[in-house]
């Protein structure tokens, strides 16, 4: 794969899910991390499958409950961390890690209904908080360049952009050093 | 129709070669297969050019097969406009882990400057 980069210091300690908060519009939200249960996992699909399909990315969230279904199963596999704003019993929204090699791939999304209340900026610092807290060293991710305001978003926490020159720009963040950090790590052998 | 497939070796690209190929039998296109540098590739060239060989001999088709050297976007569409082709097809962007799909630079610069349809393939 491609050389991504990550500014060399990691971020400061981020909060560590469940949180809880008053959005702008005086709605009671809670961050907690997915618990891995067919409510939670029912909840998900509901909220993607109302999804304005305008705020697609890239190709996701796709369209169809088939294809949400079959998504939402791979990046809620066991290897991925994920984190969800709750309204009630409704899912706001929800934001993701996905491994990759030795780093992880985020990405964050908010129902039209609740966006612009400031539920995106404690929803991906409780995700952080929970893969910081779960020893996560890097995430990356991509963003198209018109959308300012997640731009402006991943800068305000830290992320600094890594790559520039095609449609979409990509992002880096560091969360944990690593062990051995700025030497050639993975190069000796384990046993 | 005379169409220009340009593969340079990702997964895509090669998805790309038999959605082609594969019309290329029905419609009976005039279709030249062009193997261009793409430095992300894990595939090198020589095993691009085998696997382009390939398809076209299975399908039984009377397809060229190429090997372009060089910056590939531009050799690409440099290409398009001295040969008269009528459209460009290629590999329609690489997924990431988490299913987000990226298009690739080669694909981002024909759109973008060749002056015939592009075809971006899924």
């Amino acid at each position: 794969m491609s050389d991504r980069g990550y500014p060399e210091a990691a971020v400061d300690a981020l909060p560590v899910p469940p949180t809880g908060f008053t959005d702008r519009e005086e709605r009671t939200v809670e961050i907690r991390p997915y618990d891995g249960s067919e409510a939670a996992h029912e909840s998900l699909v509901e909220m993607y499958d109302s999804f304005d399909p305008s705020d697609r990315a890239q190709g996701i969230p796709p369209g169809g409950e088939k294809r949400i279904r079959e998504w939402l199963d791979a990046i809620l596999a066991e290897d991925c961390h994920n984190v969800i704003a709750w309204c009630g019993d409704e899912v706001a929204g929800h934001a993701t890690l996905v491994p990759d090699g030795d780093a992880y791939e985020l990405a964050i999304f908010v129902h039209q209904e609740y966006q612009r209340a400031g539920i995106g900026t404690h929803l991906i610092e409780g995700l952080l908080g929970h893969g910081q807290d779960r020893g996560v060293e890097k995430v990356w991710l991509t963003v198209e360049r018109w959308n300012r305001a997640a731009v402006s978003l991943y800068k305000k926490i830290g992320f600094e952009t890594s790559n520039a020159e095609s449609f979409e720009l990509e992002m880096g963040l560091r969360l944990n050093e690593g062990e051995g950090d700025g030497t050639a790590e993975g190069d000796e052998a384990a046993d | 129709m005379k169409v220009l497939c340009g593969i340079g070796g990702s997964d895509d690209s090669f998805r790309a070669l038999d959605r082609t190929v594969d019309r290329a039998t029905v419609a009976n296109d005039d279709l030249t297969v062009a193997v261009v540098d793409n430095e992300d590739s894990s595939v090198a060239p020589d095993e691009a050019m085998e696997r382009a060989r390939k398809a076209v001999d299975e399908a039984e088709i009377d397809a060229d097969v190429r090997r372009v050297g060089g910056d590939p976007g531009s050799r690409l569409v440099e290409l398009a406009e001295r040969e008269e082709f009528e459209e460009i097809v290629l590999g329609g962007g690489h997924t990431s882990p988490m299913g987000k799909i990226t298009i690739g630079s080669i694909a981002e610069f024909v759109l973008l400057n060749a002056k015939t349809t592009v075809t971006l393939v899924r």
